[in-house]
């Protein structure tokens, strides 16, 4: 026992052995506050603290040892763990219950052995050297990487998991990958003949030879390589290195040493609750067998990690009761998936099967002799059919009256097993071990959204691989409880954003007042529907934002034509259609921001902000920007905001069509249209598309013939390449379809949804859209394009018209009864221009009452 | 000590800080009153029709509440703060999303043609 700062006892507890499964117990008992019960001790023989072996190839293709490393380097040290990397434990005296190593001996009161395995290497004359390689460890790959410096070819010896994780690695290393199997198919454990057939072929057509039924009995020299390979049938085959990944073989030798139970076919001996017969010894991971089984796959020994350090701290743990070795993979790029009994092995199974030869694929369905449930299945080729495989299997859910539609090519991808199907047991998320029941759980304890449920329960936040499942299954859920997705705009309107601008169009309804009267609940609407509210009377009307019935809707940008930064200044964008602007405009935009000191910086859409205006000075600088031809930008609105260009064929030697004259034309059009969010344009002279017109969205190519015309792209947070529309156009037919897409996004689209959002939701996707706007499929073409003309034909620049009404420009006060600016507001000067102050500086000197 | 210094003061001291005309209908003005800047929220033909409130943001430290959003939350008037978007009650200044931001409030009225302000109340 350990006497601890305060005096209390901690026992210690020592984990020999710093692989994956050793590593995985270390967090469950950090994670559970085990350091504050037990004083930790981890002993590792690598000198590399634990890292990912399941990835191991990675290290030949970019990944170095510290980014396949499990943890931080301090995350030991920083939990109080004592890890000792590089020293081999030697002998475990149970009488005194101490460890012997190298460095000294070392007391336990619980001990956990997670030694994991080593690679079996079948006893051949003439191997050793570079004829006698193996791969498991960071070191092993060190020696093959040296091996290949001066190598042409390399064999793998053993066609299974590793084995070919193997060839991969050789392969890119720049090899000639063999593999040699002993049994007549590759992977003999998880796939059956036909199986390994086509993922033979699969591998073959990769430039990998596969040689099977191969028992190579000795290593000679080599003519045309290092080493000759004779097989036991007479043939042989000659190479430069050998890797031998025939097996693993439980590392088990410490366990033997002090005299616990060992397996016959080797490996500690374990209870379900991976106790030794030892009662202060536990072991678990590949060196443990439990019921005379090792299982050499990383979810069990984590499964095995989790119970016992969960029992360890007293807390309820489950048994471990074997483990379901169904596996999905991708082997040198070739999915390869296993589920059960992949062979039918069980008496009365009956198999269903699909085989493909011309692009070696291969599925087969193993059901029981009922014909009602499945017992396993093996899949070459395409994995999009395991995860619903996988959970007939384990769920024991009753098949469909036609089963091998299961794994039959399907127009639409692979079926998918409804949420409604699975049992509470069905697992959702294999990396955390949630159920179907636990989200139920989590649903029922209050979770409301799905973000609540991942918080609850870690679903999917593991390799995330099961989020869509996770989704499907929330949404059913709360179906099935009778919630409706509510999908009201706010508690003053049950209506979608898409429902309130129907019922404006068709009762042309023109104020907010009105509509709150006949369709929403009480007085005031709120800031979520009033700035919808107001956004949807501007697509739909184009009435000046500065009408006294709509001010009171807009958010404070839309209200004072300006855009609010963080300390309570405006920003003012002038519009600069296409990016297009003469000597003189500039020298004013220079002039207007040096007599204000204004901070000024070039745009990402071509045009120039100008930063740091108090609300009393917006007009005045209006004032003399719209002297000197300038309209506003509209850079505060969900609008259009710039057209983007290059300079096209008028200058540049590459250009197919004048890009800046069409992006005056659409910028012109389109200016001040308001809509459900921001629209940005782009429009390319060539195919180099130095506008960046496939991440707008309205994006315009120029090509030999016309335009052709993208929809629906964007930058910003989540990236999405804007999709080819129509092709060819000529520039009537490019601004109609332009008007129709534009129109029919603001008809539909939800409120503050960008268009590539909106595109990604829309039921029949692009196909559909040119349905309705190119084939015009609805009938809606003619009122669209009419719609925009009237949108088009009511602008009207938003700031002269304010400036031409002495009441609106009553609002531009920064005080009502007083002259001053707000004394709060300070800046600072920083390479040549003002910016604001840090906040410390901002806060008002009376302060003391608050 | 009587029981009396618990009682409001009987009377209040009103001062007059703008006219009517300068309110905006469904919406806020600032006003600049003894070192401080006011925000004047007017509600026409609601059960109360204006509030007086601090115009400092505690989150952001700028004075931009009289800009913000009038909104009604269930049967609570606030105003959106315009740069982070917390709603305070125009009635006490309360966050109604974090406890430890309030802003000042002010008892407000239209006597006649001009909006008159008493002491503040915290």
């Amino acid at each position: 026992m350990q006497a601890t700062a305060n005096g209390a006892q901690r026992a210690r507890l020592v984990i020999v052995g710093n692989g994956m499964v050793g590593h995985h117990c270390v967090e469950q008992l950090i994670e559970r506050g085990a350091t504050a019960h037990f004083e930790l001790h981890v002993f590792g023989e690598e000198r590399q603290r634990a890292y990912d072996r399941v990835h191991l190839s990675e290290y030949f293709t970019g990944s170095c040892a510290e980014t396949l490393a499990l943890c931080a380097p301090d995350y030991y040290s920083r939990h109080g763990v004592h890890l000792h990397l590089g020293e081999t434990v030697l002998d475990i005296d149970r009488e005194r219950r101490e460890l012997v190593t190298a460095e000294g001996r070392l007391g336990y009161d619980q001990l956990i052995l997670a030694t994991g395995s080593y690679p079996f290497v079948p006893p051949i004359e003439g191997s050793s050297g570079n004829a006698r390689l193996v791969y498991r460890t960071l070191e092993d790959l060190d020696a093959i990487r040296a091996a290949a410096a001066d190598a042409r070819r390399g064999v793998v010896v053993g066609g299974g998991l590793l084995g070919l994780e193997a060839a991969n690695a050789l392969k890119s290393l720049g090899l000639e990958a063999h593999v040699v199997e002993f049994a007549p198919r590759l992977m003999p454990v998880q796939l059956d003949s036909e199986g390994g057939a086509a993922l033979k072929a699969r591998i073959e057509a990769l430039g990998v030879g596969v040689h099977l039924s191969r028992a190579t009995q000795s290593i000679s020299p080599g003519e045309q390589y290092r080493y000759r390979m004779n097989f036991d049938g007479g043939e042989h085959l000659e190479t430069d290195l050998i890797v031998f990944s025939a097996g693993i073989r439980p590392q088990d030798a410490l366990g033997r040493a002090c005299g616990l139970e060992i397996a016959a076919r080797g490996g500690v001996v374990i209870d379900s609750q991976c106790g030794t017969c030892d009662p202060r010894i536990f072991a678990i991971g590949e060196c443990a067998s439990w019921n005379g089984s090792v299982f050499g796959l990383v979810a069990p020994g984590y499964a095995m990690a989790r119970n016992l350090a969960a029992r360890l701290l007293g807390e309820a743990a489950d048994d471990f009761t074997g483990a379901d070795m169904s596996t999905k993979l991708k082997l040198l790029g070739v999915d390869v998936g296993s589920i059960g009994d992949a062979h039918g092995a069980t008496p009365g199974s009956r198999s269903y099967r699909f085989i493909d030869e011309a692009n070696s694929a291969y599925r087969r369905l193993v059901v029981d002799a009922s014909g009602k449930h499945v017992l396993g299945a093996v899949l070459v080729g395409d994995n999009s059919y395991y995860d619903t495989l996988l959970q007939y299997a384990q769920n024991g859910i009753a098949l469909p009256a036609d089963p091998a539609a299961l794994i039959l090519p399907q127009g639409g991808g692979a079926p998918a097993l409804g949420a409604d199907a699975l049992p509470d047991s069905a697992t959702i998320c294999s990396c955390h071990n949630v159920s179907k029941g636990a989200v139920c759980a989590a649903i029922d304890s209050g979770c409301g959204d799905l973000a609540a449920v991942k918080g609850c329960t870690k679903a999917a936040s593991g390799c995330g691989g099961c989020a869509a499942l996770l989704k499907q299954v929330f949404e059913h859920e709360l179906t099935a409880r009778g919630v409706t997705v509510d999908k009201s705009l706010c508690e003053h309107f049950a209506y979608t954003r898409q429902e309130l601008y129907g019922l404006v169009r068709v009762e042309g309804i023109r104020t907010f007042g009105e509509l709150l009267e006949r369709h929403g609940k009480g007085h005031v609407g709120c800031d979520i529907c009033k700035p919808a509210v107001g956004n949807i009377l501007a697509s739909c009307w184009n009435q000046p934002i500065m009408d006294p019935a709509l001010v009171p809707l807009q958010d404070t940008n839309d209200t004072f034509m300006a855009n609010m930064q963080k300390n309570g200044t405006y920003s003012v964008v002038p519009r600069i259609p296409g990016g297009e602007i003469t000597p003189q405009k500039l020298i004013v935009i220079g002039q207007v921001a040096q007599k204000y000191d204004l901070y000024t910086k070039i745009t990402g859409g071509q045009r120039i902000d100008l930063f740091g205006a108090q609300l009393h000075e917006l007009p005045l600088i209006w004032g003399e920007l719209i002297a000197a031809g300038f309209e506003t930008g509209h850079a505060y609105g969900k609008s259009t905001r710039t057209v983007k260009s290059c300079v096209g064929s008028t200058w540049c030697r590459y250009g197919v069509q004048d890009s800046v004259a069409m992006a005056l034309r659409l910028e012109d059009r389109y200016k001040g249209l308001r809509s459900p969010h921001k629209l940005k344009f782009a429009v390319s002279g060539c195919t180099r598309e130095c506008a960046e017109a496939q991440s707008k969205d309205i994006g315009v190519i120029a090509t030999d013939k016309g335009w052709n015309l993208y929809v629906c792209g964007n930058g910003g947070m989540r990236p999405r390449h804007a999709e080819l529309f129509a092709t060819d156009l000529d520039d009537e037919t490019l601004v109609r379809l332009i008007d129709r897409v534009l129109m029919f996004y603001i008809r539909t689209a939800d409120k503050l949804q960008r268009t590539s959002v909106w595109r990604e939701g829309l039921e029949g996707g692009l196909e559909y859209l040119k349905q309705v706007v190119i084939d015009d499929s609805l009938g809606l073409a003619a009122e669209l394009e009419a719609q925009m003309q009237q949108v088009v034909d009511r602008y009207e620049c938003e700031w002269a018209n304010a400036l031409g009404d002495p009441e609106k420009l009553k609002r531009f006060r920064t005080f009502v009864n007083d002259q001053r600016a707000d004394p709060d507001v300070h800046f600072v000067r920083e390479r040549g221009q003002r910016r604001p102050a840090a906040p410390l500086q901002l806060i008002p000197t009376h302060e003391e009452a608050m | 000590m009587s029981l009396s210094n618990t009682a409001v003061a009987s009377e209040t001291r009103w001062q007059a800080v703008c006219q009517a005309g300068d309110l905006v209908a469904d919406s806020g003005v600032v006003v600049w009153h003894e070192g401080e800047q006011v925000a004047l929220f007017y509600l026409p033909g609601q059960g109360r029709e204006l509030y007086a409130v601090g115009n400092r943001d505690p989150r952001s430290g700028a004075n931009i509440i009289g800009r913000g959003l009038v909104a009604s939350l269930g049967a609570t008037v606030v105003v959106a703060a315009p740069l982070y978007k917390q709603h305070f009650c125009l009635q006490n200044g309360n966050c109604l999303e974090d406890q430890t931001q309030r802003l000042p409030v002010w008892p407000v009225r239209i006597r006649g043609m001009t909006v008159e302000l008493g002491q503040r109340l915290r």
